[in-house]
């Protein structure tokens, strides 16, 4: 279990399999609240600078093993969790994340970790205000990976675990172990899910829908590029989007 | 061997298979001369005609640079450490530890899992989540505690390397130089280490006597330790 997030600002995260097409609808979330003029805070899996030149060793020269995998990942969320995404939430802003801990519970115990040790790696981290699972067949992702790029990277398709020496196959059988994971944290942690298959906007409907009752009474901290909300009456609209887009 | 001779759960994925060399382990402050006694140490087991490994904290072939950068920097922050250290810890214990130990190869161990803990529990980390970060932690044959006091160690530490910010803990804020900062900061990391001594069973060596006496000391108990071995045989 994680605690509930006691700070001021709110936090959003997206989580799903390669392909699910979360990144697309967190993108599209993240325009949309900045035009409302909320004050928002991107942070993507995988980014911090800190831990970037370690990740990038580990990879090329194929030295992870699961558990380094699960704890340099954790070293990575903790730097952008230290130094970013919790003065963010103390300020009062809305910190939208492209993956969260949940990624790491599902793909580092698909990989064979122990489930209560990687829990634990991440119980400094909140419960997020909403987080949205987006669900899809393997089949679907892996059609969508494999039209989009031109090759799967050898941790992406969970070649370490020794699955199958074919790469698609391997990507496979090891994205669906990770639906697994994440389905049975939709029951343990409350996720939120969205059907990955409807259209694109259909999602992005949905997704606005319940991110406007979240923010529903919530005062958060207010962009100092644009008028706040009450007096925005007394300001016309295309100016204050114009504002927004400088 | 088995999973109970982990401190949690291990590496479930991986079986660890026989463990043939002994995990000896020297843990305690810095200055109290640990490196010293690993180092002689080594010359008398290879002396004996065993085969020695050694390791310690940050010597991770994968996380070394990184983690030597990071330090450097400003912004690595408490419990970022304490995750580092851990995939440092963990890369070392799975790529160079165990597979020695499964050679035959008696692993001498600069340090644990204990002084990172002690270090993250004075900078502010939970215990118990420390504590459940190292399940991943064979449990060693043996641990000497090198128990010094702190004029010991200012000793050691103004005959050698002289103080530096991370060993007087200047990031804590405690004192304005490192003389008093040092002082503060191994008096708080030794009680840490002591309240270990007890929930680990740690061997306590008095390390306040000349580095020859420790050395016999530590020779003396760690022979029947070897010699179980050899009668196993």
């Amino acid at each position: 279990m994680l605690l509930p997030n006691r700070y001021k600002g709110k936090l959003i995260i997206v989580e799903g399999i390669d392909g699910s097409g979360k990144s697309t609808q967190i993108d599209l979330l993240n325009k949309w609240l900045i035009n409302q003029g909320k004050q928002v805070y991107f942070s993507e899996w995988n980014s911090s600078d800190l831990v970037k030149s370690t990740t990038k060793l580990g990879k090329s020269e194929k030295m992870f093993t699961p558990s380094t995998f699960s704890l340099l990942q954790a070293t990575d969320f903790s730097d952008r969790w230290e130094n970013h995404i919790l003065p963010m939430l103390k300020a009062g802003v809305i910190v939208l994340a492209d993956r969260y801990a949940f990624t790491a519970f599902a793909r580092d115990v698909a990989r064979g970790v122990d489930r209560d040790w990687v829990r634990n790696l991440y119980s400094f981290a909140p419960m997020p205000d909403l987080a949205l699972y987006f669900r899809v067949p393997v089949d679907i992702a892996v059609e969508r990976i494999l039209s989009g790029r031109a090759n799967l990277k050898y941790y992406e398709a969970g070649m370490d675990l020794g699955l199958s020496d074919n790469k698609v196959t391997s990507f496979r059988l090891f994205q669906q172990r990770i639906i697994s994971e994440y389905d049975a944290m939709v029951d343990e942690f409350g996720l939120t899910v969205i059907d990955g298959t409807a259209p694109v906007q259909k999602q992005q409907k949905n997704v606005r829908q319940i991110v406007r009752k979240i923010l529903q009474g919530w005062e958060g901290l207010d962009q100092p590029m644009v008028a706040p909300r009450r007096r925005r009456r007394s300001v016309q609209v295309e100016t204050s989007k114009e504002e927004v887009a400088q | 061997m088995t999973p109970s001779e982990f401190y949690g759960a291990g590496f479930p994925y991986r079986p660890t298979g026989e463990l043939l060399g002994k995990l000896i382990v020297l843990e305690g402050s810095d200055g109290v001369g640990r490196s010293t006694q690993i180092n002689l140490l080594r010359t008398w087991l290879e002396s004996e005609g065993y085969a020695v490994s050694d390791t310690g904290l940050r010597r991770s072939n994968l996380t070394q640079p990184g983690l030597d950068a990071a330090k450097l920097g400003h912004t690595l922050g408490r419990q970022t450490m304490s995750l580092f250290y851990a995939t440092d810890f963990a890369d070392r214990l799975e790529n160079q530890i165990i597979p020695a130990l499964r050679a035959g190869f008696h692993v001498l161990s600069d340090r644990y899992f204990y002084s990172i803990i002690a270090r993250d529990i004075v900078r502010g980390a939970d215990p118990v989540w420390a504590r459940k970060l190292y399940g991943i932690a064979l449990k060693p044959d043996v641990v000497f505690y090198l128990r010094g006091d702190i004029p010991t160690l200012i000793k050691r530490m103004i005959h050698g390397r002289g103080f530096n910010y991370w060993e007087s803990g200047m990031d804590l804020h405690l004192a304005d130089d490192l003389y008093d900062s040092f002082c503060l900061y191994q008096s708080r990391l030794i009680e840490q280490f002591d309240q270990m001594a007890e929930e680990y069973g740690f061997v306590t060596i008095d390390a306040t006597r000349p580095i020859p006496v420790v050395f016999e000391d530590l020779k003396r108990k760690i022979k029947p330790l070897l010699e179980e071995e050899i009668s196993q045989i």
